[in-house]
C-alpha cells in the first residue's frame, strides 16, 4: 500500500496578529509547527501501514525551511519525505498547490492520499479536495473515524452538519481528517535520530514537469487584495454611573429599542 | 512577481522584519534583504515607512482568461439534506440578490435531489431562476456527481459569481468545482463587495484563526467562487407573490465511486439552538470558573436565551465545547448577545459580532469587546449580573 501523507508546515496561528496601528503583522517569536491537523493525519497513514503494510510518504510544499515539517514527521515513523521547493512555487493559491501537489504524486504513486482537514493559517479546506480532482480519484473530507480499509477499498465515517454519513469509496482514494479520528503519536528517540540524518527528496518544478503557468503566482485564480485588522463596528454607547444606574440604564435603552425580551 | 527592497531607498529601520510571517527579511549591511523563504504575501509592502519594498512584475504574468464579460449573473449552490433546503441556502439568497442588483444581472439558485416545492421556495427567498436536478443519485450526497454537474451547469450558463454555503457538503465538492473550472475560490468569506470600475467581487474572510481578515479577488478568471458560513449573511423575508422559472436539469452519465451507506444524525439539541437562539448570554475568562456560568444561565432563562462560551472558558473545562462561539465554534448571529468578562479576541468577535444588538461586561475598560458593543458596562459580572437578574424579575414582575 503506498500511503502519501500531505503536510504543511505553518506558523503558530494563536499567535499571529496585526497591530492595529501599523497594519503589520506581529509574528514575533511566533513558532513554526506542522499544521494540527496533519498530525492525524500521519498517525493514520502509520496505523493503515501497520495493518496492511506498505510505505507512508510525508509531502509538502513550501520554501526550504519547511524541510523541518518533514523531519518531525519522519521522526513520528513515516518512512520517506519529499519536499516540493522553488521560488516558482511562491505565491500559490489553493488551485495552484493543488496541482502542484498532483504532479509531483502521479510521480510518486499513491493508493491512498491523507491530508488534513485544513490547515490553521489559511483555514480553506480546499487543497484536500481539488488535489483529489486534479488527480481524478474521489475523496471523502471530514473523516472522523475508518470502519475499515483494505486493497481496493475503504469505509468511513463523515462528519456532517447534524452528524455523520457512513461511506464506501473504492481505491485509490484521497481523505482529509479530523481531529477526532485519533491521538498522534509522540516521535521515539531512535525515530528522532533516524529523521536527523534521513535524506529529503527534493523537487522542484522542472523535476515534476509542472506546466509554468498553473504553478506559483501565475497559476493562482485569487489574489490577496489586501490584509488587514478586523473592523470593529458602530458607535458604541459606555454606561456610567454606579453599578445599579449603569444596570438602570441598560434596561432603559433595551427597552427604547422596543426590545421584546423584556 | 518578485518583492525587492529598493535598497537606496531603505533606512535600515527594520519595521518590515518583523512583518513578514515567513521570516523572509533580513538585515544585509544595514539594509532589508528579501531571502529565498518570501511567499510574496505582500505584508511588508505597506509596512515601509520609506516606501522601499515594492513588487516588480515580470513579463508574461497574470492568469489570463478570454472575455470575462461573457460570464454574467449570480448563482447559489443551494444544498438540501433529506430534500430539505438548509437555512444557508436563504442567507446565500439574501448575499446574493444584494450583488445581483448593484450589478443588474439575474440571480440564480441551483438544486440538486430535491422537489419542485423546495425551488419555489428558494424563488419566495429571492431567486429569480432555479436550476433543479431530481436525479436519484443526488439525493445523497456525493462529492463527483455533485461537482460534475454544477461545473457542467456553469461551464453551460456561465455565471460571473457562484456562492456555497460553508458547511461540510459546501466545502468538500466546491473546491473539486474550481479545480475543473480552474476558478478562483475563497472560503469563509464573511463580507462581499463589488469593486467599482472592475466589478470583480471584493471577498473578505478571516485568516490566521482570524487574528487577521483578508480581502480576496479574482481578476482574470470565471466564475469567481465563494464559500460562506452558515449565520453570516442575513436572509431576505419571503416574498410569496415573488415569480421566478424553474429549469430542469436532465443530467446523464452521472456516476461516482462514492456511496453513502448511511447517514447517522446525533445533532446535540444545544449547537441548533445556539445558531438559532434570539438571545445569547456568554461567559469567558472573566468569570473565573464553571460557577459563573449558572448566574449566565439564569439570565439566559429569563430572557428566552442560551449560554454562549468563549474559547478560553471551553479550553480551561468551565463549559463543554458545545457552547463555543467564534472562528473555530459556531457561528451566531443573534437579535441580542450580551459578552460577561469575554475579552473579545479576534477569534471570538468574528463568530458573533454580526449581532443586532451586543452588550459587553468587564472589568477592563480597554478591553476590544467594547469596539464591537452598542452597550459597554465597565464592572464587575458578579456585580452586574445578579443586579440584572433583579431588574429583569422586577420589570417581569416575577
Amino acid at each position: 500500500m503506498n500511503i502519501v501523507v500531505c503536510i504543511k508546515q505553518v506558523p503558530d496561528s494563536a499567535e499571529v496578529r496585526i497591530n492595529p496601528e501599523t497594519g503589520t503583522l506581529i509574528r514575533d517569536g511566533v513558532p513554526s509547527i506542522i499544521n494540527p491537523y496533519d498530525l492525524h493525519a500521519i498517525e493514520a497513514g502509520l496505523q493503515i501501514k501497520e495493518k496492511l503494510g506498505g510505505k507512508v510518504t510525508v509531502i509538502t510544499m513550501g520554501p526550504p525551511q519547511a524541510e523541518q515539517a518533514l523531519r518531525d514527521a519522519l521522526s513520528m515513523g513515516a518512512d520517506e519525505a519529499v519536499l516540493l521547493t522553488d521560488r516558482a512555487f511562491a505565491g500559490a493559491d489553493t488551485w495552484a498547490t493543488a496541482y502542484t501537489l498532483s504532479r509531483a504524486i502521479n510521480k510518486i504513486g499513491a493508493d491512498i492520499i491523507i491530508c488534513g482537514k485544513q490547515a490553521i493559517d489559511g483555514d480553506t479546506a480546499q487543497v484536500g479536495p481539488e488535489l483529489a480532482e486534479f488527480l481524478d480519484i474521489p475523496h471523502v473530507a471530514y473523516v472522523r473515524k475508518i470502519d475499515s480499509i483494505t486493497e481496493d477499498s475503504i469505509i468511513v465515517e463523515r462528519l456532517m452538519e447534524e452528524g455523520y454519513d457512513i461511506v464506501e469509496a473504492s481505491l485509490p482514494v484521497l481523505i482529509t481528517v479530523v481531529k477526532e479520528l485519533n491521538e498522534p503519536r509522540l516521535p521515539s528517540l531512535r525515530g528522532k535520530m533516524a529523521a536527523k540524518k534521513a535524506e529529503i527528496k527534493r523537487l522542484t518544478a522542472k523535476d515534476i514537469e509542472a506546466e509554468e503557468s498553473l504553478i506559483g503566482l501565475k497559476g493562482s485564480p485569487t489574489q490577496v487584495k489586501r490584509i488587514f485588522a478586523p473592523e470593529l463596528k458602530k458607535e458604541k454607547k459606555m454606561l456610567e454611573g454606579s453599578p445599579e444606574e449603569q444596570v438602570q440604564k441598560l434596561i432603559e435603552e433595551l427597552k427604547g429599542l422596543k426590545c421584546q425580551f423584556l | 512577481m518578485r518583492i525587492v527592497v529598493r535598497s537606496e531607498i531603505c533606512s535600515g529601520c527594520e519595521t518590515c522584519v518583523s512583518s513578514c510571517p515567513y521570516t523572509a527579511i533580513v538585515m544585509k549591511e544595514g539594509k532589508a534583504f528579501i531571502t529565498e523563504y518570501c511567499q510574496l504575501c505582500r505584508a511588508c509592502l505597506s509596512v515601509c515607512p520609506e516606501g522601499a519594498i515594492i513588487e516588480v512584475m515580470e513579463e508574461g504574468e497574470g492568469v489570463t482568461v478570454a472575455e470575462p464579460s461573457a460570464y454574467r449573473g449570480v448563482w447559489v449552490f443551494a444544498e438540501q439534506r433529506n430534500g430539505k433546503v438548509a437555512s444557508v441556502a436563504f442567507e446565500l439568497l439574501g448575499a446574493g440578490r444584494r450583488l445581483a442588483d448593484t450589478l443588474g444581472v439575474e440571480l440564480s439558485a441551483v438544486l440538486f435531489g430535491s422537489s419542485e416545492e423546495s425551488a419555489r421556495e428558494l424563488i419566495k427567498y429571492g431567486a429569480d431562476r432555479v436550476y433543479l436536478a431530481q436525479e436519484p443519485l443526488l439525493e445523497r450526497f456525493n462529492d463527483e456527481p455533485y461537482a460534475r454537474l454544477l461545473a457542467f451547469l456553469i461551464n453551460t450558463h456561465k455565471p460571473e459569481i457562484v456562492l456555497a454555503g460553508a458547511t461540510p457538503i459546501g466545502r468538500s465538492f466546491f473546491p473539486r468545482v474550481a479545480a475543473i473550472l480552474r476558478a478562483g475560490l475563497t472560503a469563509d468569506c464573511t463580507a462581499f463587495d463589488i469593486e467599482p470600475g472592475t466589478g470583480n467581487l471584493l471577498q473578505t474572510r478571516p485568516a490566521f484563526g482570524g487574528n487577521i481578515m483578508a480581502t480576496i479577488i479574482t481578476p482574470n478568471r470565471r466564475p469567481q467562487m465563494a464559500t460562506v458560513r452558515p449565520r453570516v449573511m442575513k436572509r431576505l423575508e419571503p416574498d410569496p407573490s415573488r415569480k421566478g422559472d424553474i429549469i430542469y436539469v436532465k443530467p446523464d452519465n452521472l456516476s461516482s465511486r462514492t456511496k453513502v451507506i448511511d447517514t447517522v444524525k446525533e445533532v446535540s439539541e444545544l449547537s441548533v439552538n445556539l445558531q438559532e437562539a434570539e438571545v445569547i448570554v456568554s461567559g469567558g475568562r472573566g468569570l473565573g470558573d464553571a460557577k459563573g456560568f449558572k448566574l449566565l444561565e439564569e439570565l439566559a432563562a429569563l430572557l428566552g436565551g442560551v449560554v454562549g462560551a468563549s474559547r478560553a472558558a471551553v479550553d480551561a473545562g468551565w463549559i463543554s465545547y458545545s457552547h463555543q462561539i467564534g472562528q473555530t465554534g459556531k457561528t451566531v448571529c443573534p437579535k441580542l448577545y450580551i459578552a460577561c468578562g469575554i475579552s473579545g479576541a479576534v477569534q471570538h468577535l468574528v463568530g458573533m459580532q454580526s449581532s443586532d444588538i451586543i452588550v459587553a461586561i468587564n472589568k477592563n475598560p480597554e478591553a476590544p469587546i467594547f469596539n464591537v458593543a452598542n452597550y459597554g458596562i465597565v464592572g464587575d459580572v458578579y456585580e452586574i449580573v445578579p443586579l440584572l437578574i433583579k431588574k429583569i424579575k422586577e420589570l417581569k414582575g416575577l
